[in-house]
């Protein structure tokens, strides 16, 4: 078994594997606590729909509270970034194709030529933040580190395959790159990719029962 | 034997202490570490869980919190306040449990670092909810300090005031030593002098009066302001000497029996006298306390309305039933936490200085985005906090003079105390007011 053949074969059904198991693990791990009753009367009934608003409100700044404007305005820039290359890149919608058999539409490779630069230069400077700012040093631990390496490993490995090299070696480590981010999203901070609509939905819901600000 | 509450200074709370006890009982580390992490667990609902898991070390909420604001030390940033407590549950109790132990990846929390936390639980933070609104993933902190609060008293990790007058509160009734018998002469007193009638211990009446004991033992005028307002209103009202103090500092210290009895001996009276409404007074927790953790102390449904005397008004002004004088001035509000951000009764003190024909002039980042006072909490009764509470407070008079407004006006004797302090401590020249005696002072 070539590298490659071991990359796309047996790394990648284990890497999913943990994927799934691990996530499902977690949010099991949150859903088995007990839910509380409560017996306030609430201000307002359309609780699941508070919910959903606090979901899509959170994405936007805060109002009138101060905000990190670097650190934020270069999370925003990474993470639309992330967003087009793993979804919108040919080759990536090729991959999911022909292993799942679903599809949609490629934007142009410039487009994503663009999105790469941003997210490795956001992902860059996200470090130099984590690195230099008091309170992200405070708060920073092997988590933080760890799972900044692991996105950004995959950028890397995949700017080797511009232009598409011979050899098949590139193509593997970008594969096994990707599978290592696959297998630590479960357990460190990267699964707020998931954790963010429990987070966002649970207080969104209870707020909005008290009329509170989310 | 109790500390001796200091009556002569701006802001009530025991003397300073010769000697802190920053510890209650005996116990080993060991056992109170245990205790502690018993106790937090104990409230580790799917809410909580959700909480600890989500948190991706992003410091937003350091920027929200106005003990970092006026420091800029990190150790305040609101989420570190929890650190322990993550820890804690990373290690013991969350999903990855097992293998955070197996390979070493936490080390078990000790009481060291309990006792180190002890002074951002506590003395660095008001639960005012501010940084819950920067939180991109929408953790509300507030609620995790209160349940970190619950695991320190249960391991005797309180500081020395906030236990005192807490053990005071669950005692005596009252937290500032408003016992019934100084409740009964303070009103008797009261009717004397300002020719009103305060009801004690009707056996029935539609409205049950809670009082905060900082309105009777410091602005006892509010429940003057309150027995004329309720005359013109018509109400059949009442104060119970059996279950009249709100304030719940069962809440504030975290501990929770304390704060269920402190609970059900208000609603126990208002079920005595068959209340239709329970009237909170002029304060940010007792509206947390009741309105919104009241029923769940209780176990079911209260068989009555929970109103914040803001509310009431508001509800009074709505139905043309409060009869006001113009009050021709600019005015400020200064929003509780409790009651506006956390609470959701924002709108109401703006529907009632509307009713006032008043000029509002709102701070920067008003309403629900309002800077806390400084001293919820019970931060406001630490004698070790006053330096850190003062420099939050300068946020404060900022947006205050940022208005140019010529009243300040709030609807929490909490903060009103901590403004007293404030004014007191810089010489300032603003004197907070009660939205409750504006009312009074403008009755038709």
């Amino acid at each position: 078994m070539t590298l490659l053949e071991f990359a796309r074969g047996p790394a990648l059904a284990f890497s999913v594997a943990v994927f799934v198991v691990g996530l499902l693990w977690r949010l099991a791990g949150i859903f088995r606590r007990p839910g509380r009753v409560d017996h306030s009367v609430p201000r307002h009934t359309d609780i699941a729909a508070g919910g959903a608003r606090a979901i899509f409100a959170k994405m936007l700044p805060p109002r009138n509270v101060k905000t990190r404007v670097l650190a934020m305005a270069n999370a925003y820039a990474y993470h639309i970034g992330l967003a087009v290359v793993v979804l919108a890149f040919a080759p990536h919608i090729a991959f999911v194709k022909r292993t799942t058999g679903l599809a949609w539409p490629a934007l142009p490779d410039w487009v994503t030529y663009v999105a790469t630069a941003v997210t490795m230069l956001g992902l860059a400077l996200a470090l130099v933040i984590r690195l230099t700012d008091g309170v992200l040093k405070l708060l920073s631990n092997f988590d933080d580190y760890f799972s900044w390496f692991v996105t950004l490993l995959p950028f890397v490995t995949g700017m080797s395959l511009l232009p598409p090299p011979a050899e098949p070696g590139p193509l593997a480590a970008h594969l096994l790159s990707l599978e290592l981010l696959l297998v630590w999203l479960p357990f460190g901070k990267l699964s707020h990719a998931v954790l963010v609509f429990v987070s966002r939905y649970r207080t969104g819901a209870d707020f909005r029962r008290k009329g509170a600000a989310v | 034997m109790s500390d001796e509450i200091d009556f002569h200074t701006p802001r009530f709370t025991i003397k300073r202490p010769a000697v802190r006890v920053d510890q209650q009982g005996e116990a080993t580390d060991a056992e109170r570490v245990g205790r502690a992490m018993q106790a937090f667990a104990r409230d580790m609902g799917r809410t909580a869980a959700t909480y600890m898991e989500s948190c991706i070390h992003c410091g937003h909420c350091a920027e929200a919190c106005h003990f970092y604001a006026t420091s800029g030390d990190p150790q305040y940033t609101p989420i570190w306040k929890l650190e322990p407590f993550k820890q804690a549950y990373k290690r013991e109790a969350g999903p990855f449990a097992w293998l955070y132990r197996t390979l070493g990846l936490k080390h078990a929390v000790t009481a060291g670092e309990l006792r180190e936390w002890q002074e951002l639980l506590y003395d660095s933070c008001t639960m005012c909810g501010r940084c819950t609104l920067a939180c991109p993933m929408g953790i509300d902190i507030a609620g995790l300090v209160a349940q970190a609060r619950h695991g320190m008293f249960a391991a005797g990790l309180v500081p020395h005031e906030l236990h005192s007058v807490a053990e005071r509160a669950e005692r005596e009734g009252s937290p500032l030593g408003a016992t019934p018998k100084v409740l009964k002469e303070r009103v008797e007193w009261l009717c004397d002098e300002h020719e009103v009638e305060i009801p004690l211990d009707r056996p029935e009446a539609d409205v049950i009066v809670t009082l905060s004991s900082i309105e009777i033992m410091k602005y006892p005028a509010s429940l003057v302001a309150l027995a004329r307002i309720l005359k013109q209103l018509g109400a059949a009202w009442t104060i119970r000497t059996d279950g009249y103090e709100a304030t719940n500092f069962g809440l504030f210290s975290g501990n929770l029996d304390w704060q269920r009895d402190m609970s059900l001996r208000v609603i126990r009276a208002a079920i005595a006298c068959k209340a239709k409404t329970l009237l909170l007074p002029e304060c940010g927790h007792a509206y947390g306390a009741m309105r919104w953790q009241g029923a769940n102390m209780y176990g079911q449904p209260l068989p009555f309305r929970v109103l914040h005397v803001s509310e009431y008004l508001a509800e009074a002004a709505r139905e043309g039933r409060l009869r006001l004088k113009p009050l021709k001035d600019s005015v400020t509000f200064h929003d509780p936490c409790q009651v506006s951000r956390r609470g959701g009764a924002t709108q109401a003190p703006r529907e009632v200085l509307a009713a006032l024909g008043v000029e509002l002039r709102e701070m920067p980042s008003p309403g629900d985005a309002n800077w806390c006072c400084g001293g919820g909490g019970g931060v406001v009764t630490l004698h070790r906090a006053d330096e850190h509470r003062h420099r939050a407070f300068e946020i404060k008079m900022k947006q205050v003079e940022a208005t140019g407004a010529k009243r300040l006006a709030t609807s929490c004797s909490n903060c009103r105390l901590t403004f007293d302090d404030g004014q007191a401590h810089f010489k300032w020249d603003h004197r907070m007011e009660s939205l409750l005696e504006l009312v009074a002072d403008q009755l038709a």
